[in-house]
Order: C-alpha cells, then structure tokens, then sequence
C-alpha cells in the first residue's frame, strides 16, 4: 500500500435538489487496471465519474489523484489532471472528419492551413496506432459507425493525454463483436500503463475485462473486489440486493391463431432510403416474438408503422386477418394494437398532464370514458386510481403532472394504460429501458401475462439478455429486414451477436 | 438528554453551514423546462413596469405619482371611467380568449388585429349591401359574418402552417396589414358615407344594426358575448373531450399523435375558433361602440390581446382580470392627454408590462443557488 491510488474518492456525496445520487461514496482506483463500476441504472455510476470529469461537482467529499488532493471544476481540470471520459452520448460533431473533431477546441494555433492539419494527423496516426486503435482520420464521422466513432472518441482522450480513461456505459451501443474489439482495444491500454474505469449493468462484460469491480446500489459503494474473488452471481445480488429470482423460464405454450402478419413490408425512411425493406413476419395469439438487433437497422420504423404513425409504401399488414389498407392510428388502435413507444416521455406520455389525463390517452374516445362530447369525470378518476393502484404506479396523487414520477413509475403508468385496454398485440419497444431490476421484472412480469391470456407480443429490444429471457421465437433485424430466426430452444447467444453484426453466413453452418 | 443532543446537533449543523456559506459562491442554474414563478409574478411585473415608466414621465417634467393617480381615477374613479373601461375591455377579452385558445396548442397567432378587422369588415357588409333587414335578421348575421370572417382570416395561416410548415408568426403578422389596408380601401373608397363631410368611415348603423346598450350608458350587449366566451371557454378545456385532445396536444404533440389525433385537423378547427373570437370581437366594436366601420377602428386591441393573454398564463379567470385592468389602461391613457402627456404613455407602459411578464418568465427558469 505505499503507492497510491491513481483515483481516490473519499466520502463523496452529490445531491441534485432532494435527491442523492451519491451518498457518502469511498472509491479507490489503482493505477494501470481496469476497474469496473457495477450497479443498476440510477445506482449513481455515471455521477460518480461525471464528479471525477468536471461535469458534475460534489457536494461534499475529497478527489485525491495520484495522492494529491485536487479540485476538479470542469472538464479542463479534469484533463489537465489527465483524466479524459469517454461518454455514452459521444461528443462528436456529425459534418466534420475525425481528425477535425479530434483537434477541435485546441488553442494552440490560430492559422490552420493544410501543412498544420497534415502535421496533427500525423500525430493523431501515431497515437492510434501506438494503441491499436484502427480509425480513418480523414472521414467524416456521419459516415462511421457507432463502433468506429468511439474508436474517435478513445483516440481523443487520449491525443489530449488523458492517462485515467473513464468510459460511461462503453458497450451499450456497440454489437457483441464490436464490445470484443472494444475490450481488445483496453486491454491494450492497460498494458501501455493506463488507467481505465468504466461504468456497465452487464456482469458477463464485467467479468471478462476488469480487474477489479466495485458495485454500487441507490447512490451507495457496497464493495469493492478482484474479479478472482468474485462470481456473477454474488455481482448479481448486490446489484440487485436480493437474490435473483433465477433466470425466469416461462414456460412455452402452444401458439394459436396469427394476430399479426406482415409480408414483404417496405417501409421509407424519407430521402429515398428504406429504413425497412422486405419484411415479414407474424405473431401469434399467446406468444411473444423478440426482434433483436442492433439500433438503427429499422425497428423503429417498423414499430410505428404496426401502431400505424407512419405510412408503408409497400407489402401488405394483416391484423386478425384484416388486411391494413391505409396507415392510421384511430384503426391501429381500434383494432386492438397497443404501443409502448421506444421513448416514454417524448411520445408515449403528456409530461405536463396529470396521471388521469396520461390514462385517458387511448381510451377517451370509449363511451365509459366520455359521453356527449363530455368526458366522465368522477367515474374516469375512480377508474384511474383503480388501475394506479393495480399497477403500483407511485405517485403523490392523481393530480401529479406524469413528468414528476420516476422513470420506472411512468412506464408503469404507460403500461397500465396499454395493458387495461386488453390489446390483442403488444408492441414494446425497449420497454425496460433506462428502468432498474425491480421496475424491469415487472414489466416483464406484465408481458408475460398478456401471453399466457392468449395475446400476441412483439417485443423489440436491444437487450439481448431480455429478448432471449422473454421470447418464445427471436427474430434478428438487419438493414431494415429479417436476417435470421431462432425458437427459444436454440438460440444461442453467439449466433445472434453475429446475425446482429450482419453476418447472414455462419461459419460452420452448411447450406442444406 | 435527548432535547440537549438535539440542540448539539443543530449547532453543529449551523456552524457546518456557516463554514459552507463562508466557502459558497452563487451559482446560476437553468431549468428550460419548467416555469416556476409564483402566482404573484405578473403583479411584480406590473409594479416593475409603473416605475420604470416613471422615470420616464419625470424626465418629461411631470409628477409620475400624479399622473398614475389621473390615470386611476379616469379608469376607474368614475360611473362613466367604469363603464368605458369595460367597453374596452370587450373586445381586449373576445381576442384574449381567442389568441389564448391558439397558444394553448403552442401556436403562436399573432393575427387577432386582422382578424377583429375581417370581423369588423364583414359585419359591415352585411349592413351594406342588405340595409332594410329587421334586427331580428340583422344582428344574428352580422354576428355570424364577423365571426365566419374572423376564422376565415385565422385559417389563412392555419392552413399553409399545417400544409407547407409556413410559420405562423410572420404570416399571421403579416395579414394584420393586409385587414388593415382592406380596412382602409373599404372606408377610404366604396363604403364611405356619401353624407359623411369626407369622413373615412361608412355610413352610420340604424338602430336595427346595433347591439342594445345597457341604459343610458356606452356598455352594449357585446360584453355577454364576452362573458359567455369565457365560460364556454373554462368549460372546453376542463371537462369536453375536444379539450382534452387540446391539452394533450399543448403538453406532446407526439403523444396526441399517438393516441389517433389528426393535428393539422385540429390546427386548422382551433385557428377557426381563435379567429372566430377576433372576429366576433370586430362585429361588437362596430356594432355595439362605432355604429360604423371607420378608420382607425382598433387601438390595437388585436395586439394588446396578446399580453391580456400571457399576463393572464391563459387562465379564463385571469383574463377577466387582465382584459379589465388593460381596458383600464386604454381609458386612462385618454385621460393623461388632458393634462398634456401623450396617449402613448399607455401604450408604452403595455409594453413595459409584458416586457416584464416575460422577463419574470424568464427569471422563473432560473434558480440561484450556493454551490461549494
């Protein structure tokens, strides 16, 4: 114990208004390991290193770095301590080339003609290759992809020196094949000697890259261990504080009739692209069928053309076998489709309305709800605290404007409503996102539900762990189309991360 | 024992916050999200309005304390300042309530002066062109013209808006001076009285084409025109379902999509309401005040509509208020000429009032905090 810490944080404490996100938190980082901080979303990994990068400041507690007790106001204290943060929404300006974005703030120089940039892409080469970090510099960054922007962004932390590297949530974008390369890429750094920390929910990465992991739970550390003392079983329940309730097997059941056929469906993303080409796919009554698959390959131009906000310009959507002739959401919701939308407060919910208006949402035009033009007050706001009670939405009352609940509270609420208007199809898209364990399980809970009554569900996520926990068939999307199907018996994990990838052609699987 | 560690405790956290408010500098924080200024903004506004324009009346060698009081007591010192006040203040409500139905669905109608003109227009024309009708005949007309009239004009901008994502702001803008030099070729040119001394203005109303006056006074029917919009339009927004989908669509557009709302349909039915009100609004003033379409009809209550609205944060009760206290301004600001201050004086502390409105606004996204 006589060299120091690279990091030390002793009794940090962050209050946002009455909120504390961090409480009392001691973390120590060694120089030169990869030290991992486990917890579920809202445990307060990302404040604690938002509080290490100048983002954030605490309010109380000491940051010591390399034994020097510092004070960390913004980003540029941060750097110049070298500490650099690799964020989850990557900082990175579409229109202009890597090696713009690279230099981009540096004040060294006013004239910058060709001869200066060809010099710092020199630089910035020697820097990537140094770490094995393949980027093309004179690209512009809209023409990357998610992997290789991050790439950027690590290049850039560490042209600027950075020699403590925090990554927020690194894999949570990337393919398994690309979180491989990514992983590749660290264990490089740390072999050059630099200090990395990075924040994730996934135990199984955790395991295969750090050193050391500490887990945190509702803004507390509970322990700090060496991955050799440990296992993803006991990470798991100090993540979750209870036992897991072990992998929740539902049991498979025999589909029946289609409720939902699609074929052939070619969607338009506007410009002349198709963001979904070809599709088909059907789901039956009491099944759930995942779609996995990286974002931005189309699902979410496919799950609003089901719910009907956005037109088809091709193939055909049959729901209990009546064919779909025009794109409208009166008739999607008419005939039984249910939407738990990708971003709950941008689309699915009213933030300024309170809870009973946010129930009224689907179902105001039924004559329980109003009648004459008239909506039925008294018995509207029986029937919402009814199903707030039901669904266990917390909540300070029936007035409460929906943007003051919590996150899991207001899918709650969204799903109360969805799920009370007994939708024939569910479709959910990412529905567990930004929700910790507790607040996911019942989602879960709640779909698997609507199976067993002998609904269909379409559940379109890009957790791969919840796809494989909850579906009865997975379905992979790539490039705005079906690339690969599985029944729950034999998926593997492998497979899908390479359909994921775009990889159609497994190696080792011959063509029959 | 418990009582004494209590009272420890307490001193150890007041010495604990005298170290952190010795170590403390003030931090600004923005909250774009939420307005949290409380009820008593506006009047703080209003206070801060009168004295900046003040300043301004002293710098022009008058007593401010004199002329406010002048001004008090002309709008409301009196049976008649009352009466006229509230006079005015019709039409200040009626285009209120309209331009308050448009920003509730954050659409920024700015028309209501061409739209009270279009109303004011139409109304006339039915008095034109069928002069002999009974009143029975002629009011109702007249109302329904300035009203069709007035939602006409809102939709022109509804329309290419919900079509053609034309901003409303400049169109709607923009078509108050089209209404006002239609206003004036009318007038100016085939509707001016033949009888009038080159007046621009048409020809006087018949008692048939006027709304009855309450006794002897200037207050006409118009102002249950008023009060009947008020209510109907508190009662839209609480408890009808077409309000409910108003609501929804003022809080998440994309949300009133998703529940199967068709909301250039709905632009288009609001801009006819919002419209519709200025509209109602003209006929009144030129029925009910006027007894003729003249030049010069609207003070600007089109545009004083607008701050009526936000001083009001689009409350039915508060516009009450605030139509009353801006009708009030109007009619004091006549009574300041005859001790020698311009008219303007009004219009300027209007101005000065929204300008603090939407200061206090501003400020109330705002929260300054001690950081360490």
């Amino acid at each position: 114990m006589n060299e120091p810490y690279a990091v030390e944080m002793r009794g940090i404490r962050k209050q946002f208004g009455s909120m504390i996100a961090n409480d009392n938190v001691d973390f120590a980082v060694k120089a030169g390991e990869v030290h991992a901080l486990l917890g579920e979303n809202g445990a307060g990994k990302s404040t604690l290193l938002s509080m290490l990068s100048g983002v954030y400041r605490s309010t109380g507690g000491d940051i010591l770095i390399h034994g020097r007790k510092v004070n960390i106001r913004s980003p540029k204290d941060a750097l110049a301590l070298g500490i650099g943060m690799v964020f989850q929404q990557f900082r990175l300006v579409h229109t202009l080339t890597a090696a713009e974005n690279i230099v981009l703030g540096e004040k060294s120089s006013v004239w910058r003609g060709a001869s200066w940039m060809r010099r710092k892409m020199e630089e910035i080469g020697a820097v990537a290759d140094r770490f094995g970090l393949n980027i093309a510099a004179d690209r512009p960054v809209w023409r990357m992809s998610v992997g290789e922007q991050q790439r950027v962004e690590i290049v850039k932390v560490l042209y600027r020196g950075a020699d403590i590297i925090l990554l927020d949530e690194p894999t949570s974008v990337l393919t398994p094949g690309e979180a491989g390369q990514l992983f590749e890429t660290l264990r490089q750094l740390r072999a050059a000697g630099k200090t990395i920390i990075l924040t994730t929910h996934k135990l199984r990465e955790v395991m295969e890259i750090a050193d050391r992991i500490s887990v945190m739970r509702k803004g507390r550390m509970l322990k700090t261990m060496s991955r050799f003392e440990t296992s993803e079983r006991e990470l798991a329940q100090l993540m979750v504080g209870k036992p897991p309730a072990g992998v929740m097997k539902p049991e498979a059941r025999l589909p029946g009739r289609p409720l939902l056929e699609v074929d052939g469906l070619t969607v338009d993303a506007g410009e002349g692209r198709a963001a979904v080409r070809d599709l088909s796919l059907a789901v039956r009554e009491g099944e759930i069928v995942g779609i996995a698959g990286v974002a931005g390959n189309g699902q979410s131009e496919l799950a609003e053309a089901l719910a009907g906000l956005r037109p088809w310009s091709g193939g055909t959507i049959r729901v209990c076998g009546r064919e779909w002739k025009r794109s409208s959401v009166r008739m999607a919701i008419e005939s039984g489709v249910s939407l738990v939308p990708e971003n709950r407060m941008r689309s699915g919910l009213a933030g300024s309305l309170d809870i009973v208006d946010n129930l009224l949402l689907k179902t105001y035009r039924r004559p329980e709800r109003s009648r004459f033009g008239l909506l039925r007050g008294s018995r509207n706001r029986a029937w919402a605290r009814s199903l707030v009670e039901r669904f266990d939405v917390r909540a300070a009352g029936l007035d409460t404007p929906v943007r003051q609940l919590s996150g899991g509270n207001q899918q709650k609420l969204l799903l109360a409503r969805e799920a009370d208007r007994d939708p024939k199809l569910m479709i959910a898209v990412h529905p567990t996102q930004g929700l910790d364990i507790g607040a996911a399980e019942s989602v879960h809970r709640l779909l698997l539900g609507l199976r067993d009554a002998g609904r269909g569900v379409l559940l379109i996520s890009e957790d791969l762990d919840e796809v494989l926990q909850l579906s009865d068939r997975i379905l992979v999307m790539f490039g705005g189309t079906i690339i690969g199907e599985m029944s729950r018996d034999n998926a593997d994990r492998e497979r899908i991360g390479l359909y994921m990838a775009g990889l159609r052609d497994v190696p080792g699987e011959e063509a029959s | 024992m418990n009582g004494k560690a209590a009272a420890a405790g307490m001193e150890a956290e007041g010495a604990g916050a005298r170290r952190r408010a010795a170590m403390s500098r003030l931090r600004i924080e923005f909250d774009p999200v939420r307005d949290r200024s409380p009820w008593w903004a506006p009047i703080a506004a209003a206070a801060a309005a009168l004295a900046v324009c003040a300043l301004f009346i002293a710098a022009n060698g008058m007593d401010p304390l004199a002329v406010y009081k002048k001004m008090l007591t002309g709008a409301f010192g009196t049976r008649f300042g009352v009466t006229e006040t509230l006079v005015k203040s019709i039409p200040l409500l009626l285009c209120g309530i309209g331009v308050s139905v448009a920003y509730r669905i954050s659409f920024w109608n700015i028309g209501a002066e061409g739209q009270f003109l279009a109303g004011a227009m139409a109304a006339t024309a039915v008095t034109i062109y069928l002069p002999d009708l009974p009143a029975a005949a002629a009011l109702p007309l007249m109302t329904l013209a300035g009203i069709a009239a007035g939602g006409l004009w809102g939709l022109m901008t509804a329309v290419p808006r919900a079509y053609f994502q034309v901003n409303e702001l400049i169109s709607s803008l923009m078509l108050n001076y089209v209404a006002l030099l239609l206003l004036d070729y009318f007038v100016f040119g085939p509707w001016r009285d033949p009888g009038g001394l080159n007046f621009p203005g048409s020809p006087m109303f018949t008692a048939e084409q006027s709304l009855p006056a309450f006794g002897r006074t200037r207050l006409h029917f118009g102002l249950v025109f008023a009060l009947a919009a008020v209510l109907l339009y508190a009662f839209l927004f609480r408890y009808t379902r077409w309000g409910y989908e108003l609501r929804l669509i003022g809080s998440n557009p994309e949300a009133a999509r998703n529940a199967g709302i068709n909301l250039n349909r709905q632009l288009l039915l609001v801009m006819l309401a919002s419209g519709g009100l200025a509209g109602l609004a003209g006929m009144a003033e030129v029925s009910g005040v006027a007894h003729r379409l003249m030049y010069g009809i609207s003070p600007g209550y089109g545009y004083t509509a607008i701050i009526v609205a936000w001083i009001a944060r689009l409350h039915p009760l508060g516009l009450i208020l605030s139509a009353f206290l801006f009708g009030g301004l109007i009619v004091g600001g006549y009574s300041v000429q005859t001790i020698g201050l311009p008219s303007a004086t009004s219009e300027m502390l209007q101005g000065a009032v929204l300008f603090f409105v939407i200061a206090g606004a501003a400020l109330g996204r705002i929260r300054i905090r001690r950081v360490r």
